[in-house]
């Protein structure tokens, strides 16, 4: 569905990314991990349009989008979850669904269209729909995060770029966030490509991974087969630190 | 039959493209910051990792041949620190000294997953009873295909090798439904039971997988009939994987290679060129999926084609035909890789000199001999007749231990082996 083929992208002087090529398959979760700087969030912006690459292709099924502007692939069916949520804090919950249908509303019919994608929404989230009145700035962080893909779905996305959805949640959140992940790729068949430095949820959700360092592609794989490699648990799932600590 | 994994054994070209080009670069990059002979070689040649840009990039890069594995003997070539292995196997060396290769945990899994893909296009099931008759030990079959056989959740008999007269009591009593051995050690069991009266057809034997050494279709036609089973083929390379790299499915029609973990090709032996698909030519594979002991375009020696086209099975991996003999002068003798030079050294450091001797290779019956001529030398005719058979003695227990076979050796005449050019033809094979 989503091909992508040598990509190198750099921010000024600094090669961010390094001959980095990735597939996306229909319906299926694939997570990108990696330490702090290996390059998974510029992955994310670089498919997204906000940083493009110097040299490489993206193709979305068959055709190349890494020209595009980061409108025109959001218009194609590639949303993103930025890290951080980056919800509009004095906006209502519900204007800031809207802003998320923006490219929608032009169209005709667009304005019903949305409000039934949101009706869809505040079914994913419930705890949206009782608060859509309320300044997004007041609500928990784990509210803002689901009010960040409440967004981020108003577009119909076919893909979802999630960059690090777990940060700063408490794990009862955190766990809700990710039944709904799973929930988007098995009942509505969005594809995700997941960013987390909580390597293990991330593998125990996802059906494929790839490991970035510095910038490279290290190691593909089925989800359960990283989750056995020595170097992913020692980076990432901070194995032996564990060990030492159990001693 | 059931195909073990549909999503990879049947994934449209262009998908299994992407996914090889993606663990291509995955491993040059692995290999190029863990292993120092790669960086190396890869430096000297001006090349960094991302000028993988393709599949076809590949041929940037070098060989890797089996005197690289040995002169970086023992661990040298691993990219993982010995710690995450969890096994070690080796292979017959080109001198004395042998190949090391490990094997992380993934490694072992996906070594498992790949036997048990030609098991299941074999037939095997988890009702069925898999008598293991390779040899347990370094060697990498009987571990591969005992993995394999527990993956598909089918009971292993960890039998080994020998002692045919309890081989086939175990065929018999115990019921089992496929043997593992090779294919002449397959006939030497059909002969024993036929000089004991024991008809085939009354056992409970479905299907053999017969590997370790080439064998002909009139060898399988041979052994269907008389062992009335279904003889199935494989391929392996014990420093590339062991078993698994490629298995027949049910047409016998050419081996599939397991493309997304294994990247073949096939060269001109002489000059590495890469030749089109349908040349015979030298197999080249690059490791796609191994962590401990990834090999970047070895050179396997085995001679053989492939064939792109599709396979009735469903299948969308590329089959290579069963192989065709060596590339180099290396002998498969009962299975096992012997090198004429290794014999050479064998009887040099018995006897401290080389004298002029020929190899002679036979099959009796199905079962492969090995003869060694040896011209006697003055040396020899200063010893009486008990130091000489003392001599020969030790020369065959060391041929024994350097070789893994045993051979029989025969004193002859001086300059009574034939010669061309001058020099004694050292190798005669006659099967």
């Amino acid at each position: 569905m989503l091909t992508i083929k040598n990509i190198n992208t750099y921010y000024g002087q600094v090669h961010a990314l390094k001959n980095v090529s990735l597939h996306l398959q229909e319906g299926e979760i694939v997570t990108l991990i990696g330490a702090n700087g290996a390059g998974k969030t510029t992955l994310l912006n670089t498919i997204s349009g906000i940083v493009p690459p110097k040299s490489g292709q993206i193709l979305f099924s068959g055709t190349p989008i890494h020209e595009l502007p980061p409108h025109g692939i959001v218009e194609r069916g590639i949303s993103q979850v930025p890290e951080g949520r980056q919800v509009f804090k004095p906006l209502s919950v519900e204007d800031n669904l809207e802003l998320g249908a923006y490219l929608r509303y032009r169209k005709r019919d667009g304005k019903t269209e949305a409000k039934k994608t949101m009706a869809v929404v505040f079914d994913l989230f419930p705890i949206l729909m009782d608060r859509r009145k309320q300044p997004a700035g007041t609500l928990s962080g784990g509210e803002q995060q689901m009010l960040a893909i409440g967004r981020a779905l108003m577009a119909k996305p076919k893909i979802m770029l999630l960059d690090e959805p777990s940060m700063g949640l408490a794990p009862l959140v955190v766990q809700e966030i990710f039944r709904v992940i799973e929930n988007l790729a098995g009942e509505q068949k969005t594809t995700v490509l997941l960013v987390e430095q909580n390597a293990r949820v991330a593998l125990k959700t996802a059906a494929r991974g790839y490991v970035l360092e510095t910038g490279k592609v290290i190691l593909e794989g089925e989800a359960a087969d990283l989750m056995e490699n020595r170097d992913v648990q020692r980076a990432y799932l901070g194995r032996d630190k564990k060990e030492i600590w159990e001693r | 039959m059931k195909i073990w994994d549909p999503l990879h054994e049947c994934m449209p070209r262009e998908d299994l493209e992407q996914l090889q080009l993606e663990k291509l670069q995955a491993t040059v990059n692995r290999v190029y910051k863990n292993v120092t002979y790669y960086r190396k070689t890869f430096t000297e040649l001006n090349i960094i990792p991302e000028d993988i840009q393709s599949l076809s990039d590949l041929t940037r890069l070098p060989f890797t041949t089996k005197n690289e594995l040995r002169l970086n003997y023992p661990y040298g070539m691993f990219a993982v620190p010995l710690r995450e292995v969890v096994r070690i196997h080796s292979s017959s060396g080109t001198t004395s000294k042998p190949i090391v290769m490990g094997y992380t945990k993934n490694d072992i899994r996906t070594w498992s997953n790949l036997v048990a893909r030609f098991m299941s296009a074999a037939g095997v099931t988890r009702d069925d009873l898999v008598q293991i008759a390779f040899l347990y030990g370094l060697y990498t079959g009987a571990f591969g295909l005992h993995y394999g056989t527990e993956a598909i959740g089918a009971s292993v008999i960890p039998m080994s090798t020998g002692n045919t007269e309890k081989q086939v009591m175990i065929l018999q009593d115990y019921r089992a439904t496929v043997l593992v051995c090779t294919p002449s050690y397959a006939v030497a069991l059909a002969d024993y039971m036929e000089r004991h009266g024991i008809d085939a057809r009354s056992l409970t034997l479905r299907v053999g997988l017969f590997g370790g050494e080439p064998w002909s279709e009139e060898l399988r036609a041979e052994i269907e009939d008389r062992l009335a089973i279904t003889a199935m083929d494989n391929y392996g390379v014990s420093e590339v994987l062991g078993p698994g790299i490629a298995g027949e499915c049910q047409c016998k029609n050419g081996m599939h290679i397991f493309e997304d973990a294994f990247l073949p090709e096939i060269i001109d032996p002489k000059t590495g060129a890469v030749l089109p698909p349908g040349s015979v030519g030298e197999l080249v594979l690059t490791t796609l999926a191994k962590e401990a002991f990834p090999l970047i375009r070895y050179r396997t020696g085995d001679l053989t084609s492939l064939d792109y086209g599709p396979c009735p099975c469903g299948r969308t991996l590329v089959r290579m035909k069963k192989t065709m003999g060596r590339s180099d002068d290396m002998l498969i003798i009962k299975g096992v890789n012997v090198l004429p030079s290794q014999i050479e050294e064998a009887i040099f450091s018995v006897s401290r000199e080389r004298p002029p001797h020929q190899l002679v290779v036979s099959r009796r019956g199905a079962l492969d001999t090995l003869e060694i001529l040896i011209e006697a030398t003055e040396k020899f005719f200063a010893l009486d007749f008990q130091e000489q058979l003392a001599l020969l003695n030790l020369m065959k227990k060391r041929i024994r231990s350097v070789v893994g076979i045993d051979a029989s050796l025969r004193l002859v005449e001086p300059k009574s082996l034939p010669r061309s050019e001058g020099t004694v033809v050292s190798v005669k094979d006659t099967r």
